[in-house]
């Protein structure tokens, strides 16, 4: 039997607000356990949370981003449960009126491209943090996370992969980054995924029962997740079993999803509308001057990539994919001057590899965009030779030096100076004269033996088109 | 007699230089050094920082400094307000240890006005209760007949004012928590229109009705605190960003002319005889005072006591649930797990009628129960607004009973909690309806102060400081004070 993955994703994003979304206190990351909070954000007896605009601001600016309504009028609502992470004992969230809903964005992969539904995008507040590694046994609760601004985005059960799961993820956190509604510091957890999930025979219409991931914070994790609980799932129907709708936990360092709670156990949340805040009335004026202020989106920038500067369309996906990583890219095309499509070579390539190779992100990368447009230069220039900008890439990346002062440090100043070419190339001719015979022969695969036994000789800085073109002329005159 | 003199007597005799603050305080501590065992009015008593506090308000007189309007008046707060670095227990064992490290907008206000903080005052456990018997620290007697409660949930404030045990004191008013205390202890007690006052450092008990409001010795004073207490605060974005209109002007312009509803609903089924009696007199100096008297009608009355009672507990059963144990106030000694330490805190830390209402407000909010209950309340709660709408369309203000009975006898009810309930019937359609009101002593019946109830429209306070006003000047009742 052939099975449909049917998947919706709940997003947490943290908003990049200076301040938290009911107090004054700072949204900075880390900090002395307990230092950045307040009566308020402590929910002390007798405290009142006042809405921070900016978060309305923020989550209305996401909301336009994916082609949401914004409603005019919108509510919190207190979302009530115990834990020691939650000093009022309900969370203030959004239940039944949120700020944006029925948005869409588009998500393209070898399956052509789909649009994807988002049911809503809310506003919500953090919750603290427990820290059980005390060594003796007791828990503490860090409350600095407490009431920092989140917005939830829910999609619609649209995505059928893990693939198509990981490009709507990416590309929400494009566009969260590009909109500045969120840093998406993945490792510091600010953007989360929640993941729903059921499995169902193709072609039919009925979806099956569904299981919830909470709580997955990289695309890594993402995937994994997705691909594990998909197999549990069609494993347990092939064996004749029937799929428990309850929440499972992913642990992505063992790769093992066990069960938490069935929906029998699942919390009943006593939503209300929070009679501490007013309702939140939007005017007209207000959401259109956030929507002129709405920056160059990701599918546009990727559009200009390849009208204007004739990057392949898989290329320009990539590069757009992360802000940072198109700011690095665009940083470098204008400082470089030269052919985008250089720069663009270099980035899928080179910086790619290293950035995998190190697990870091883009707005890591540990020398500015000037750096890799120097380089580039170097090479035009006839300095170095591609394969030791290669090597001078590298050292950067572990240094953070100029490519002018590795080229030197290293030794890899290109030898372009023909008598001195010449000189190295006669004396590999009468170490190679077999060659030599070949080639006048007719042989002329030769020719590439001896310039790779030039360059060899010169480890490299051999300018390649000089000494083609030396070889040949001794050759052949 | 210096503990009966009113805040604005005090006031001027300080500016006159005929008495000092230092002296004023000390007479109502005495007072309270005197009386408390007898009464039980206080939960904590700060005396003595009120005595300091009055000695630098002589010394900065004496240097010819300008003195705060307020200054050195003896003031008591009740114990749901928080004070920073001075114990706020909300009457509860699950605060009893509870210091907050921040003040309430209202103390803050008052404090800058000059005024001096005596005590904070006993009250029901969370402001839950009409009897202050459900006090989890002491009894409070009814200054004019022990064996009597005082009234609730601010019985301690009623009984402190009441006695001479301070000179205003604050009260909140979640359901008529100040004018039924008031009435029973024949002091002026005003809950304003939802919104006038900052919430910010109440301690909540149901955030869509709760407001403090001032008990005082008569209607002048009643103007004079609402002056110091009202007003927008960014920090409560429920306060309303209205103008605070001087509430102390227009105070003699009488009422003659003022059209003056009577609704049916509030004399009916359950009323004892002698405060009808004393409520029918009332209006009856009103009119002689050229008052136009209609009967009017609020028919839904009878459904504000359900719908009370499922949104106050629906709010209360959140508004409580941070009591956890975790972060402040009383832990269990012994749990085996999490789970275990917030039931067993719980448990122990609340008493029976506040887990009485955390339970009914659970349940209301629960998932197939909720449009039943809290939804369906809301629904009452447009209701009963579009009554008093509808009236106060025709009329400026409304006269009724505060209370049905006068002040019971401690014990009478505390077994029946719908009997209790009952007491609070003509003040809470006020609070769901988010309206001012206020309760003015209009005589006494068994020997026990009887309250005539003034409701107005949203925001005119004014009238019915003007109203109350008039009557308590044609009659004596506001002079009369217990024996203690």
């Amino acid at each position: 039997m052939k099975y449909e993955t049917v998947i919706g994703l709940e997003i947490h994003a943290e908003l990049a607000t200076d301040t938290k979304i009911f107090c004054s206190c700072t949204t900075q990351f880390g900090g002395d356990e307990n230092t950045h909070c307040c009566p308020i954000c402590l929910g002390l007896p007798g405290v009142l949370p006042v809405l921070n605009k900016r978060v309305v601001e923020y989550a209305v600016r996401a909301g336009l981003a994916t082609n949401c309504t914004i409603s005019g009028f919108s509510k919190l609502d207190r979302k009530n449960y115990f834990y020691p992470d939650l000093p009022k004992a309900y969370q203030i969230s959004q239940y039944d009126l949120p700020l944006c809903k029925e948005g869409y964005l588009e998500i393209k992969g070898g399956f052509g491209s789909k649009k994807i539904g988002i049911t809503r995008i809310h506003i919500e507040e953090d919750a603290g943090k427990l820290l059980h590694e005390t060594g003796d046994g007791t828990t503490l609760v860090d409350y600095n996370r407490c009431g920092v601004p989140l917005i939830e985005i829910v999609s619609e059960p649209d995505l059928r992969s893990a693939e198509e799961a990981r490009l709507y993820a990416e590309k929400i956190k494009a566009i969260l980054e590009y909109t500045q509604v969120s840093d998406c510091r993945m490792q510091e957890g600010s953007l989360r995924f929640d993941v729903n999930l059921s499995v169902r025979s193709k072609g039919s219409n009925k979806l099956g029962t569904r299981t919830e991931m909470k709580n997955l914070n990289s695309f890594r994790a993402l995937v994994n997740a997705i691909e594990n609980e998909t197999k549990r799932q069609i494993e347990v129907m092939e064996s004749g079993g029937r799929v428990v709708q309850e929440t499972r936990k992913w642990d992505d360092v063992t790769g093992v999803n066990i069960s938490l709670r069935s929906k029998e156990e699942a919390h009943d949340y006593r939503y209300f509308p929070e009679p501490d805040l007013v309702p939140v009335v939007l005017e007209e004026e207000f959401i259109d001057r956030i929507r002129k202020e709405l920056p160059e989106l990701p599918d546009i920038r990727t559009e200009r990539y390849i009208s204007e500067w004739g990057l392949p369309g898989y290329d320009a996906g990539v590069i757009t994919a992360s802000l940072p990583m198109a700011a690095f890219f665009e940083e470098c095309v204008k400082e470089y001057g030269g052919d985008p499509k250089t720069v663009s070579n270099w980035v899928m390539g080179e910086l790619m590899r290293m950035l995998n190779e190190k697990g870091i992100e883009a707005q890591q990368i540990p020398f500015p965009a000037g750096h890799l447009a120097g380089l580039l230069k170097l090479v035009d220039r006839g300095t170095v030779s591609s394969s030791a900008a290669k090597k001078v890439f590298t050292e950067m990346f572990e240094t953070g030096e100029e490519p002018g002062k590795l080229v030197d440090s290293l030794g890899l100043v290109q030898i372009s100076d023909e008598q001195a070419l010449t000189g190295i190339i006669k004396k590999v001719m009468e170490a190679n004269p077999q060659s030599v015979e070949d080639y006048r022969g007719g042989a002329t695969k030769a020719l590439a033996f001896l310039v790779g036994r030039t360059m060899r000789e010169t480890k490299g800085k051999a300018n390649p088109a000089l000494v083609n073109k030396i070889l040949k002329q001794l050759l052949e005159g | 007699m210096l503990h009966y003199m009113t805040a604005h007597e005090l006031n001027a005799k300080i500016r006159e230089r005929e008495i000092s603050a230092g002296e004023i305080v000390r007479s109502v501590a005495d007072r309270i050094e005197k009386l408390e065992d007898r009464v039980g009015a206080y939960i904590t008593i700060t005396a003595d920082r009120a005595l300091e506090e009055a000695l630098r308000v002589d010394d900065a007189l004496a240097r010819g400094g300008k003195l705060p309007p307020l200054a050195g008046i003896p003031t008591a707060l009740k114990d749901n307000m928080c004070t920073e670095n001075i114990r706020t227990t909300c009457g509860s064992g699950i605060l009893h240890n509870f210091v907050p490290p921040y003040s309430a907008r209202v103390y803050e206000k008052l404090v800058q006005a000059g005024c001096v903080l005596v005590g904070k005052t006993n009250m029901d456990e969370f402001a839950m209760g009409s009897s202050t018997e459900n006090s989890s620290i002491k009894r409070t007697c009814n200054p004019w007949d022990s064996e009597r409660v005082p009234g609730g949930s601010s019985g301690g404030s009623a009984a402190a004012v009441a006695s001479g045990m301070a000179a205003f004191a604050l009260g909140s008013d979640t359901g008529g928590s100040v004018r039924q205390p008031a009435a029973l202890c024949g002091v002026v007690g005003m809950k304003p229109t939802y919104g006038r006052v900052s919430r910010y450092g109440l301690v909540a008990f149901a955030s869509s009705l709760d407001q403090i409001g001032p008990f005082t010795r008569d209607v002048r004073d009643c103007a004079l605190v609402l002056n110091h207490i009202c007003g927008y605060d960014r920090y409560d974005s429920t306060s309303a960003d209205v103008e605070v209109p001087d509430f102390m002007s227009g105070l003699e312009r009488g009422i003659k002319g003022m059209r003056v509803g009577i609704p049916s609903e509030y004399f009916g089924k359950g009323i004892e005889e002698g405060v009808r009696e004393r409520v029918t007199d009332a209006i009856g100096v009103l009119e002689g005072m050229g008052a136009v008297c209609d009967e009017v009608s609020l028919p839904h009355t009878d459904y504000a006591l359900s719908a009370y009672y499922i949104i106050s507990s629906a709010e209360a059963s959140s508004n409580l649930a941070r009591y956890d144990g975790i972060r402040y106030g009383y832990r269990a000694q012994d749990y085996s797990d999490l789970v275990d330490m917030f039931v067993k805190t719980r448990s122990e830390g609340f008493g029976e009628e506040v887990k009485r209402r955390i339970m009914l407000g659970t349940y209301a909010l629960s998932s197939g129960y909720y449009d039943a209950y809290y939804k369906k309340a809301q629904k009452i709660r447009t209701l009963i607004k579009a009554d008093f709408d509808r009236v106060f369309k025709d009329y400026d203000i409304i006269a009724c009973p505060t209370s049905p009975t006068v002040a019971f006898r401690a014990g009478e009810k505390t077994d029946d909690p719908l009997q209790m309930y009952l007491s609070d019937v003509y003040t809470i359609p006020v609070n769901i309806a988010g309206l001012p009101a206020l309760s003015v002593p209009c005589g006494f019946s068994q020997g026990l102060p009887v309250g005539l109830q003034f409701i107005g429209k949203p925001f005119a306070e004014h009238t019915l400081i003007r109203a109350a006003y008039a009557y308590e000047r044609s009659t004596e009742f506001h002079k009369m004070h217990p024996q203690v």
